[in-house]
C-alpha cells in the first residue's frame, strides 16, 4: 500500500516506493541501479542536455490502466516516477542498453581521450563510463575539433574545451546556485562550447572597447565580467570530465597517488564538510565534502584553495626565543623554560588566545589563564569589540547549546540580517538562502552584492545605526519595516560581529526578537569564536556560559581545580591600554594578527613593553613583538573539535602525520612546568566538563545599552562603512596567488550626491582619511545614504583598522585624490 | 482534383498588395469584424471545427492546440507566431508575409481575440530584412487604422503586436527555442514539461503558431469550418502552400487543396526540365525523407505521406533530376545540420558532425567501405535521442537516400570519386575562380 506521498514504481522488476517527484535517475540509485549520466546532478535542474541516461519508460494509461510505453527511450534524470511505472534500465533493455552505448560513443567523438595526463583520470565519470557503455575502440577515424588550451575562465579555474562534453553543470551552477552567470554556452554545433565573455572567442574584438567603456568602475555589468564569485571552484569538483581545472592543481598529482581524509574546514564559522587530499605529507587539493544540512556538496572557494598557509614558508618547527634584537630558534626545553621565566615573574598577566581555537584549545586557554596564570583578563576577540557584545554572548550565546539551524534558517518564513553581508560574511549560508529562496531583509547601509542576488529587501541603515533601526521594526512603522515585523513572526534575526562597533545594536537585537516572536543567532565569522564564547574565553565567563563569579566552589573544584576568588579582568582594548601603562606585563598570546585588532598601532606598542609569549603556527605576523614563540600545529595537523555557529559540534582527525603540539598540550607542558596539575591536555576533559556541568540555571544579565544619538556631519565628513570581504589580504590566502587575484576589486562606494558633494565621479580616486592616515582607492558610485562611505575592511590598499585606525560606523574624512597612490600595508 | 485553389496567394500579385489599401479593397479585415461580433469560444470553436492543422510541418490541429490553454486567471497569454523560416527548400511563409503581411496581421487579431492574448509577437527570420520592413510598415499602419492597439475595430478589444526579427538560427524554429530567443536568451530548446500552452512565453499560457496557419484563420472564419473542409482531404482539410523547386520549369508557391499529388503539382509547374526526368524529391522539406518518381501519385496530405514512408512537412518540394549526385545533394543538406545543430544534445550535436566528416570524406574519395555501417549506424544514434524533434529530422536524407541509392554510395567508395559532373545539375552558369 502506497502511503499518500509514496509512489510505487517498478525499475528492472525491482519494486520500490519513492517519494512523490523522484525523478528515475534518482529511484533507480535507491533501488541500487546505477545508470549512466553527465549532466545531470542532484542539486541542479534537470536540463536533460547528454542523454547518456536513456531508459525505457512505460506508464500506466486510459481507463484500464494498461501500460503504454514511450515510443523512444526517455531520459532518467528528467522524468519523475508516476504510480505504476515500469523502468527497464540497461540491465534490463537492449533498446536502453543500444542507446546508451549510442550516446557513448557519439559523446567520445570529439573527446581527445587525454586521459594519461588528465587530473581527472582515475577519478572520472566519463572514463568509468566509457568503461562501462563505451565502445573498446573508436570508429571515429575523421579529424576531431580541437581548441587552443587552457582558456583562463578566473584566475584559478581552467577550461579545456576538447574535454568538454557540454553536460552545463558549471553553467547551470553559476545561474542557479550562486548566481552569478558569467560563464555560459557560447557557438552552437561541434563549436559550441563553455566560455566567459572572450572577445577573440565571440568574434567581437572591435566592439569590445566599446563594452569595457560601458562597464567602467564597479557597475555590475554581467557582460564583459571575469567568472569570479566566491564559490566558482565548485565548478572543477562538479565537473564529469577534466575540462575543468585549478591552477594550483593542474598536473600535480593523480587522483590514485592520493590519501583522502573527511574533515571540516577552518576559514569561517560554518565548519564545512570538506576532504584533503594529500600525498606524501603534502595537501596539494580540497574539495567540498558532503553535509545535506550543512554545506551540502558546496563550500566557498576560500574553503577550497586556501590550504597553503598551514605549510607557508614562515612555518614555525622550533621555538623562538628573543635574545637581544633576535629571535632565535631554540630547543624545547629552552624554549618552556624561557616562558615559564616570563610566567614565573609576571605580576598581571593577561591572554589574547584569538577567534581561531578548537573547543580543545579555548578550554585549555580558559582553564590556564584562571588557574595557572590567576587572571580572568582573556579576551578571544581580536577584532573590534564591546562590552555590550560581551554581555550579549554571556547572556546569550553562551552554554545555548544547539539553537537555530542552517535548516531553520534556510525554511524561515523570513530571515533579518543585521551587522551581517550574507555572502561576505555568510559564506555557504548565502547559498542555503539562495537555494531555499528565503525572504530575506537586510538592516544596512545599501543593498551589496550579495543581497541583491538574495532578492533581499534593505531596511536601511547608516553603520552604527542599526539599534535606531532595529527599534523601528514594528507593525507600526512604515512600509517594509512593517512588513518586515510582520514576516519575521516565527522567523530568525541574524547578528553578526560587526554589530560591536554599533551601541545599542545587539540590546535592540534581543528586544526585536522578543517583540516580533523571532529567533535570535549569533553568527561569528572566524571558526574558534563559538567555542571560546563556551569555553569563557572572556573576563567574568566560565565554560559552559557559567559566571566566573557565581560558580559554586565545587564546580569550580571539578573545572579549575580549587575555588577561583579572582578579580574581574580585562577585556582585549583594557588588556591593550593597562600592557601599554604598564601594569600588564605579560601577554599569552595564541592565533591573532595584530592587523585585525582594534587600534593596531597601540597593540603594537603595548605588546613591545609587556613579555610576550606566542603560541603560534606561523613566525612572521608576530615576530617583532614576540620575546618567546612556541610553535603549535594548524588544524591539519591535529584533531580538534570546532563548534560552528549553529552550536554543532564539528569534530575532525587529524590529516597529517606531525609532530606539531596542539595548543592545548603545549598549555599542558607549561603548567606541568609551572607547578599545576590541571588536566587541560587532554582531548576529553573538554567534552566531559560540558557533561557535567549541563546547562547553565540562570542566564546572565542581558546587556542594555542605548542607541547612539544621531552624529552631525562635518563638511568633507563621511561614516565609514566596512567589513571583511570574503576573499581578500586574508593572511589565510598566503601561498595562494590565484584566488588571491579572484578577489573582488577595491573601490571607495560613494552615492552620487556624496560624489557631487566632494567633486569626484565613477572611477576618480577619493581619500578617506583619519588623523591616522589616508585611504585611496578609485570612486564607485552606488545606491548609499548621503554622508556615507563603504570600504573593504582589509583588502588590497585598504586596511581600515591598520591606515585609519576606524571600523564600521566611526567617522571618516573624504576628499577627491589626484591619482591613485601607493598605500602602504 | 487538380485545380489551384489560391486563397493565401490570391492578393500575391495585384498592385502593391502589401498595402491596407489594396488589402482592404479585397475584402481585407471583413473576416475580423466578423470575428468581434462573434464570442471568443465560437472563434476557437469555428477553428477548431474546421480541422485546420499547423502549416509548420507537425501538423498539430491548430484549434486543439489553442484549446490546450489554461482557463483565463488573470495574468497575460501569449500569441507568437513562427516566422523564422529556416529550413531549406520552405518558402512560403517569406513570400506570404513579402506579399501580404496584413493577411498574417489580420489573423494574428482574429486568433488573439479567440485565445484572450493581448500582446501577440511574430518572431521573424532575421536574415530577411525586407520582409522585416513589409511587417513593420504594415503593423504600422493597422494600428494607425484602429485596427490595433487599445479598442481594435472600435471594439473594445485591446491588442498589442510585436515584430520581433531573429538573429539567424535554424534551432528558433522549434517553437521552445523560439521563446527563449525571443525573451533574449539563447535559443535552445527547453525541457518539456511545461508545454508552452501551460508555460510559455515569460512562463505565462502561450500558442505558438506557423505563419500559414495563422494566415488561414480569417479564410476559415469568413467561409466558414464546412467550406474550409470542403476543400481537401477528411484529416487535412483546407488548402496549402506548395513550394516547388530545382529542377522544374516553373518553380514557385502553387496553393492547392491538401492530397493534391506531385504528379499533378509538376504538370502545374511545367514538369521537369527538358531533356531530363526526376531523380528524387523531398516531399516537406529537408528534414523529411526523400521520394522517388515512384511516389508521384501519393496524396500530398498529412497522413498519406507518413503512410507512404515520409512526412508532409512544409511542403517544400525539392524536385532533382537524373544530373545531381544523392551523395553530393545529402552531403550539402548534412553541413546545413552540423551548421545548424544547436549543441545541446550529444546525439544531434556530434552525430551531425560525424556524418559530415563521413559524407565530405566519401565525396572527396577518400571512402572505406567500413563508412557504409557508419552511415547507416549513426542516424539511428541521433533519431529518437535527440532532445528535440529537429535533431530526429536531420538525418532523414540520408536515411532515405541509402534506402534508394544505396549504391551510389558504394559507387563513390569503389572510384575513389565522385562519378557525376556537378556542373550538368546546374539551373545557372558555374561561376569558376
Amino acid at each position: 500500500m502506497s502511503t499518500p506521498d509514496l509512489v510505487a514504481c517498478t525499475i528492472d522488476g525491482i519494486e520500490i516506493e519513492v517519494p512523490k517527484d523522484t525523478l528515475i535517475i534518482r529511484a533507480a540509485e535507491e533501488a541500487g541501479i546505477m545508470i549512466p549520466r553527465f549532466c545531470d546532478h542532484p542539486l541542479l535542474k534537470p536540463v536533460a542536455a547528454c542523454r547518456q541516461c536513456l531508459v525505457d519508460v512505460a506508464s500506466p494509461a486510459g481507463p484500464e490502466g494498461k501500460l503504454r510505453a514511450f515510443p523512444k527511450p526517455q531520459p532518467a534524470c528528467a522524468i519523475s516516477v508516476t504510480p505504476g511505472m515500469v523502468v527497464n534500465t540497461q540491465l534490463s533493455s537492449e533498446a536502453a542498453k543500444n542507446a546508451q552505448e549510442q550516446v557513448a560513443e557519439l559523446i567520445l567523438i570529439n573527446h581527445p581521450l587525454d586521459c594519461p595526463i588528465c587530473d581527472k583520470g582515475g577519478e572520472c565519470p566519463l572514463q568509468n563510463q566509457a568503461m562501462s557503455t563505451g565502445r573498446s575502440v573508436s570508429r571515429f577515424e575523421d579529424k576531431k575539433n580541437t581548441f587552443p588550451k587552457p582558456l583562463a575562465l578566473t584566475p584559478q579555474i581552467l577550461l579545456d574545451r576538447e574535454r568538454c562534453v557540454l553536460c552545463q553543470r558549471c553553467v547551470r551552477f553559476a545561474a542557479q546556485i550562486p548566481g552569478d552567470p558569467f560563464i555560459a554556452l557560447q557557438k552552437r554545433g561541434a563549436n559550441q562550447q563553455i566560455g566567459r565573455f572572450d572577445p577573440s572567442v565571440l568574434g567581437v574584438a572591435e566592439t569590445a572597447g566599446q563594452l569595457a567603456d560601458q562597464t567602467a568602475g564597479d557597475i555590475p555589468a554581467i557582460c564583459g565580467e571575469p567568472f569570479a564569485g566566491y564559490f566558482a571552484g565548485n565548478i572543477i569538483q562538479i565537473c564529469p570530465v577534466g575540462a575543468l581545472t585549478s591552477a594550483a592543481y593542474r598536473f600535480r598529482a593523480r587522483p590514485f597517488d592520493l590519501v583522502s581524509t573527511e574533515t571540516v574546514a577552518e576559514h569561517d564559522s560554518n565548519g564545512s564538510a570538506i576532504r584533503v587530499d594529500y600525498r606524501r605529507g603534502t595537501v596539494l587539493r580540497r574539495l567540498a565534502g558532503d553535509d545535506p544540512s550543512l554545506n551540502q556538496e558546496w563550500i566557498s572557494d576560500k574553503d577550497r584553495f586556501a590550504f597553503r598557509w598551514q605549510a607557508a614558508p614562515d612555518r614555525l618547527e622550533r621555538p623562538l626565543v628573543r635574545q637581544g634584537d633576535q629571535l632565535v630558534e631554540v630547543s624545547w626545553p629552552e624554549g618552556i623554560r624561557a616562558a615559564v621565566e616570563i610566567f614565573d615573574s609576571a605580576t598581571n598577566p593577561a591572554v589574547l588566545p584569538g577567534g581561531r581555537l578548537t573547543l580543545e584549545d579555548a578550554y585549555a586557554y580558559s582553564v590556564f589563564a584562571r588557574t595557572v596564570l590567576g587572571t580572568d583578563s582573556v579576551d578571544f576577540r581580536a577584532r573590534p569589540s564591546s562590552h555590550e557584545e560581551a554581555q550579549f554572548l554571556a547572556h546569550f550565546v553562551a552554554g545555548a547549546g544547539l539553537g537555530v539551524s542552517l535548516d531553520d534558517l534556510a525554511q524561515a518564513p523570513a530571515v533579518l540580517l543585521a551587522g551581517f553581508e550574507p555572502e561576505d560574511e555568510g559564506g555557504i549560508i548565502f547559498l542555503r538562502l539562495r537555494e531555499a529562496d528565503t525572504k530575506v531583509y537586510s538592516v544596512a547601509p545599501f543593498a551589496s552584492r550579495g543581497l541583491r542576488r538574495l532578492g533581499g529587501k534593505l531596511l536601511r541603515a547608516l553603520p552604527g545605526g542599526e539599534a535606531s533601526a532595529l527599534d523601528a521594526l514594528s507593525s507600526a512603522a512604515d512600509g517594509p519595516r512593517a512588513e518586515a515585523a510582520a514576516a519575521l513572526k516565527g522567523g530568525v534575526i541574524v547578528v553578526g560581529e560587526r554589530l560591536a562597533s554599533s551601541p545599542g545594536a545587539y540590546t535592540a537585537a534581543l528586544a526585536a526578537a522578543d517583540r516580533l516572536g523571532a529567533r535570535l543567532v549569533w553568527i561569528p565569522r572566524r571558526a574558534g569564536e563559538r567555542a571560546a564564547v563556551e569555553a569563557g574565553l572572556l573576563p567574568g565567563l566560565a565554560p559552559a556560559g557559567r559566571s566566573l563569579d557565581a560558580l559554586a566552589d565545587d564546580v569550580a573544584e571539578t573545572v579549575f581545580g580549587g575555588p577561583m576568588g579572582l578579580t574581574p579582568g580585562l577585556d582585549l582594548p583594557g588588556i591593550i591600554a593597562a600592557a601599554q601603562a604598564g601594569s600588564v606585563d605579560a601577554v599569552l598570546m595564541g592565533g591573532l594578527e595584530l592587523a585585525d585588532l582594534p587600534d593596531p598601532r597601540a597593540a603594537s606598542a603595548a605588546l613591545n613593553t609587556a613579555k610576550v609569549v606566542a603560541l603560534q603556527v606561523r613566525g612572521d605576523s608576530i615576530s617583532p613583538w614576540a620575546d618567546v614563540i612556541l610553535p603549535v600545529a594548524p588544524p591539519q595537523e591535529k584533531a580538534g573539535t570546532f563548534i560552528n555557529w549553529e552550536g554543532r559540534l564539528r569534530p575532525f582527525p587529524q590529516v597529517l602525520t606531525s609532530t606539531a603540539l596542539s595548543d592545548a598540550r603545549v598549555l599542558q607542558v607549561l603548567a606541568d612546568q609551572l607547578g599545576f596539575e590541571s588536566r587541560i591536555g587532554e582531548l576529553a576533559t573538554s567534552h566531559q566538563v560540558f557533561g557535567w556541568l549541563g546547562k547553565p540555571s540562570a542566564r546572565r544579565a542581558a546587556p542594555a545599552v542605548a542607541p547612539r544619538a544621531p552624529r552631525p556631519l562635518g563638511a568633507g565628513q563621511a561614516v565609514l562603512s566596512t567589513w571583511r570581504y570574503q576573499v581578500d589580504d586574508s593572511a589565510a590566502l598566503d601561498g595562494e596567488p590565484y584566488l588571491a587575484a579572484s578577489a573582488p576589486a577595491p573601490v571607495a562606494r560613494i552615492s552620487a550626491v556624496t560624489a557631487r558633494a566632494v567633486g569626484v565621479r565613477q572611477g576618480d580616486y577619493l581619500n578617506v582619511s583619519t588623523s591616522g592616515g589616508t585611504i585611496t582607492l578609485p570612486v564607485a558610485i552606488d545606491d548609499l545614504p548621503e554622508g556615507v562611505v563603504h570600504l573593504p575592511a582589509k583588502s588590497p590598499g585598504s586596511w581600515t583598522l591598520v591606515t585609519l585606525t576606524a571600523t564600521d560606523g566611526d567617522l571618516v574624512g573624504i576628499s577627491a585624490a589626484h591619482g591613485p597612490k601607493e598605500v602602504a600595508r | 482534383m487538380s485545380a489551384l485553389a489560391p486563397l493565401l496567394t490570391s492578393r500575391w500579385g495585384n498592385e502593391r498588395a502589401w498595402t491596407l489599401d489594396a488589402y482592404q479593397r479585397t475584402g481585407g479585415y471583413q473576416a475580423l469584424r466578423e470575428a468581434l461580433r462573434m464570442e471568443p469560444a465560437e472563434v476557437l470553436n469555428t477553428v477548431k471545427d474546421s480541422g485546420l492543422r499547423g502549416r509548420g510541418g507537425a501538423g498539430f490541429p491548430t484549434g486543439v492546440k489553442w484549446s490546450f490553454l489554461p482557463p483565463p486567471d488573470g495574468g497575460p497569454r501569449y500569441l507568437v507566431v513562427n516566422a523564422d523560416e529556416s529550413e531549406p527548400g520552405t518558402c512560403k511563409d517569406i513570400p506570404l508575409m513579402m506579399a501580404d503581411p496584413h493577411s498574417l496581421i489580420e489573423g494574428i487579431i482574429i486568433t488573439s481575440y479567440a485565445i484572450g492574448c493581448h500582446h501577440a509577437f511574430i518572431y521573424l527570420r532575421g536574415e530577411v530584412v525586407h520582409v522585416y520592413r513589409r511587417l513593420l510598415n504594415a503593423v504600422t499602419e493597422a494600428r494607425r487604422a484602429g485596427l490595433l492597439g487599445s479598442s481594435v475595430m472600435g471594439s473594445g478589444y485591446e491588442l498589442e503586436l510585436t515584430v520581433h526579427a531573429g538573429a539567424g538560427a535554424y534551432i528558433c524554429g522549434e517553437e521552445t527555442a523560439l521563446l527563449d530567443s525571443l525573451e533574449g536568451r539563447r535559443g535552445q530548446p527547453r525541457l518539456k514539461p511545461p508545454f508552452p500552452a501551460v508555460a510559455g512565453l515569460y512562463a505565462r499560457p502561450t500558442v505558438v503558431n506557423n505563419v500559414e496557419s495563422i494566415a488561414s484563420v480569417p479564410w476559415i472564419i469568413a467561409g466558414g469550418a464546412d467550406w474550409w473542409k470542403s476543400m481537401g482531404t477528411e484529416k487535412s482539410t483546407g488548402v496549402g502552400i506548395y513550394s516547388l523547386s530545382g529542377h522544374v520549369v516553373r518553380p514557385g508557391q502553387y496553393e492547392a487543396p491538401l492530397g493534391i499529388t506531385m504528379r499533378e503539382l509538376l504538370e502545374l509547374a511545367g514538369g521537369v526540365r527538358a531533356g531530363h526526368r526526376l531523380k528524387f524529391w523531398m516531399p516537406g522539406g529537408s528534414s523529411t525523407p526523400m521520394f522517388t518518381p515512384e511516389h508521384l501519385d501519393v496524396p500530398l496530405d498529412y497522413d498519406s505521406v507518413v503512410a507512404a514512408g515520409s512526412m508532409l512537412g512544409t511542403r517544400a518540394l525539392q524536385c532533382f533530376d537524373e544530373t545531381v549526385c544523392v551523395v553530393w545533394a545529402v552531403s550539402r543538406w548534412m553541413d546545413f545540420y552540423a551548421h545548424e545543430s544547436c549543441g545541446k544534445c550529444t546525439p544531434c550535436r556530434e552525430g551531425t558532425f560525424w556524418l559530415r566528416s563521413v559524407l565530405r570524406r566519401i565525396e572527396a574519395g577518400l571512402g572505406r567501405p567500413e563508412d557504409m555501417q557508419i552511415l547507416q549506424d549513426i542516424p539511428n544514434s541521433i533519431v529518437g535521442r535527440a532532445f528535440c524533434p529537429l535533431g530526429d529530422g536531420a538525418p532523414s536524407s540520408l536515411t532515405s537516400s541509402l534506402k534508394f541509392f544505396y549504391d551510389e554510395y558504394v559507387q563513390h567508395i569503389q572510384l575513389g570519386g565522385c562519378p557525376f559532373d556537378h556542373k550538368a545539375s546546374y539551373l545557372f552558369e558555374a561561376v569558376t575562380a
